[in-house]
């Protein structure tokens, strides 16, 4: 059988790449030869990329887009207008919160979260304190990251959770999801933000949907595997006692998975960070607005400060993802 | 009419397996089939019937199939085909929902590593399969605790599977088992995992346990000795067939072919063998032997009347559960039923 799909899949493609050929022959009007005779009695071709096959792909993509702009642009207006919404009340409300207070919450999720490590604590305060200490200016900056940095790893939890669980139930879906995954992280962010500006114009709203297409393939690797490596007899447990597939999720995979799950929440976050600030580029406000005025204005100083108020955020938001995770671990050893 | 009806079932893994059963229905074996097709015949025409209240062990080594058979019986492993009755009903025509609401009340299993949740408390775990009923915490505690003390694990509820010893996550497991108080439990080499000692203890305390619960049990295990202590019934396993059902005494005294022969070669018959197949028929005692003689019920075993014998050289009188005497067994009956080649006495 598996010999079988090889050879299937041999044929298919090589009836894919005949049928370009031929398609991009006839299609193209770039200096096509006359005839079959034209190609052999001059095989000057041979020795350069012949410019007549031209596989039309970069039109059909325009196309499309201006064709999905057209169409569904009803569509993304709204998810424009409801990301737009949450974004800018999320941000407003953390401006509008004095910043004792703001650093008292964040040392207060950090307390809990890491089981009560003071050093932790305050280690995320201090970090916050310094952001500010840098620049008073750049405090707001930072507000607008987090907000998007927050909003980005909630819809990758909301789209990553679900498309693990499958992958983690079916091999078939698995193979399918993985090179997506593969493209998602290879293909330059740039490729993407340029229909995202197009899709939902300029502003936070492309540079979320960017960043959840760079950092939401961490979270479903790692749910994913950290389902897939719970124990066999466990799960065979659960189905010999005749739990359903929701039972054997909510009372055995997820909890079990959790410490991986914590793992892949955290690279999430690393990444959406270093994507935060690469989307200034498409006018997103926020630390790596800084950093590009500092590059345009050839002011290293700006770019400095902002630079390190980036690193310090990412200290921040580092130990608040990881302390949950750690805990979880030292719990399990604490049981071994 | 038997508790579990299992009727020609074959068990084919591999890409296709329908395509591969004429072969196999044809009569070739498991290696013919493998060089032939490359599918793995896991199980071979297997019928048998288990009893109510029976402890039916299914032996055989690694590739047998006797695990991929217990896992037809509540349907974790699907048939290539044939069919599984369970108190009359189909298990193969069961849809999703029935099977789970069959799975929840008609079995319970017990695994080799114990498959227990090793982020949940021993009570909870023990719960486990009342929590997937649905049943309230308060009542699934009382039904769990009652099970922890029937297993003698009283005090350890609080405790996580890892900081339990092989045997006590063992007992675990059969307190989760018993807890949804199912019709049969399923045991998959439930002893093989343990040390040798404990494992002695734990074959003691099933059989202890029987005697009050008298559940249908399925009992897997690669192991002569455990399958002849505990079994009624054994069914051997050979390649995915079957070589021979019978109770441990027809085993040992009747081996079906040399492959069971073989097997039950260097098994302590005194061990196994029980009065009634060794007395023979009563004849008239003499004054002096009847002065020392002794009565023996006709299952006890041969171990139990050996040192009787050899002690004071006495001839013993085999009585039924009436009291009856039946039979009589003399030193020169055990000797004849010990000697090796003497297998079908």
């Amino acid at each position: 059988m598996e010999k079988k799909n090889g050879v299937f899949i041999g044929v298919i493609s090589a009836v894919i790449l005949l049928a370009a050929s031929v398609f991009s022959y006839s299609v193209s009007i770039k200096k096509k030869p006359d005839g079959l005779w034209d190609l052999i009695s001059n095989p000057s071709w041979l020795g350069d990329w012949p410019r007549w096959l031209d596989f039309p792909l970069k039109e059909w993509a325009n196309a499309g887009i201006d064709w999905l702009v057209e169409t569904y642009g009803y569509i993304f207006d709204a998810i424009n207008e409801g990301l737009l919404g949450v974004y800018s009340s999320l941000t407003s409300l953390m401006v509008l919160t004095p910043w004792p207070v703001f650093i008292v919450f964040a040392a207060i999720l950090t307390y809990f979260l890491s089981g009560r490590k003071a050093v932790v604590t305050i280690i995320v305060a201090a970090c916050l304190f310094s952001i500010g200490l840098l620049s008073p200016k750049l405090w707001d900056k930072m507000i607008e990251t987090t907000a998007l940095v927050v909003i980005s790893i909630s819809l990758c939890a909301l789209i990553g959770f679900p498309v693990a669980i499958m992958m983690s139930r079916s091999d078939r879906v698995r193979n399918v999801v993985l090179p997506v995954l593969d493209l998602m992280q290879t293909i330059p962010a740039f490729v993407y933000l340029i229909p995202g500006i197009m899709l939902f114009g300029l502003g936070a709203v492309p540079a979320i949907i960017a960043t959840v297409i760079y950092a939401v393939p961490p979270v479903i690797r790692l749910t994913d595997l950290g389902i897939r490596m719970i124990d066999s007899e466990v799960i065979e447990a659960a189905d010999s006692f005749g739990a359903t597939p929701m039972q054997k999720l909510k009372i055995i995979q997820l909890p079990l998975a959790l410490p991986a799950i914590m793992q892949g929440i955290n690279q999430t976050t690393m990444m959406a960070l270093a994507m935060v600030v690469v989307a200034s580029m498409i006018g997103t406000r926020g630390l790596g607005d800084e950093v590009l005025l500092g590059l345009q204005q050839l002011n290293v100083g700006r770019a400095l400060e902002a630079g390190l108020a980036i690193v310090l955020l990412a200290i921040v938001l580092d130990r608040i993802t990881q302390a949950y995770g750690k805990r979880l671990q030292e719990r399990k050893s604490d049981e071994g | 009419m038997s508790k579990i009806e299992i009727r020609n079932i074959y068990k084919i893994f591999g890409p296709d397996p329908t395509s591969v059963m004429p072969l196999v229905k044809g009569g070739a074996n498991k290696q013919e089939v493998m060089d032939q097709t490359g599918h793995v015949v896991g199980l071979d025409d297997v019928s048998l019937d288990i009893n109510e209240g029976e402890i039916f062990v299914i032996m055989g080594l690694s590739g047998s199939g006797k695990s991929t058979l217990i896992r037809h019986l509540n349907r974790l492993i699907e048939p290539t085909s044939g069919s599984i009755i369970v108190d009359g009903e189909n298990v193969l025509k069961l849809d999703a929902k029935q099977l789970a609401r069959f799975r929840q009340s008609k079995m319970a299993m017990v695994f080799q590593r114990f498959g227990l949740l090793p982020h949940k408390n021993i009570i909870e775990n023990v719960g486990f399969g009342l929590q997937i009923q649905m049943v309230s915490e308060a009542k699934r505690n009382a039904a769990a605790q009652e099970k922890i003390d029937l297993v003698g694990l009283t005090g350890f509820e609080k405790q996580y599977p890892d900081q339990l010893s092989g045997g006590m996550q063992q007992r675990v497991g059969l307190a989760r088992a018993l807890a949804t108080d199912p019709d049969i439990l399923l045991m998959d080499e439930a002893f093989s995992a343990l040390d040798p000692l404990i494992r002695t203890d734990m074959q003691r305390r099933l059989l202890e346990l029987q005697t009050s619960l008298k559940k249908t049990i399925v009992f897997i295990t690669h192991d002569l000795d455990e399958a002849l202590f505990l079994g009624d019934r054994i069914c051997i396993l050979e390649g995915g067939r079957i070589a021979q059902i019978g109770t441990p005494e027809d085993i040992i005294l009747s081996p079906a072919d040399d492959y069971v022969a073989a097997f039950v070669g260097d098994v302590n018959k005194a061990k196994v063998l029980r009065a009634k197949s060794v007395m023979v028929s009563p004849r008239k005692l003499t004054a002096a032997e009847s002065k020392k003689s002794v009565q023996m019920p006709v299952n006890a075993l041969l171990e139990d009347l050996m040192p009787i014998v050899l002690k004071q050289g006495n001839i013993i009188e085999i009585i039924d559960d009436a009291g009856t005497v039946v039979g009589q067994v003399g030193g020169a009956d055990i000797a004849a039923a010990l000697e090796k080649d003497n297998l079908s006495a």
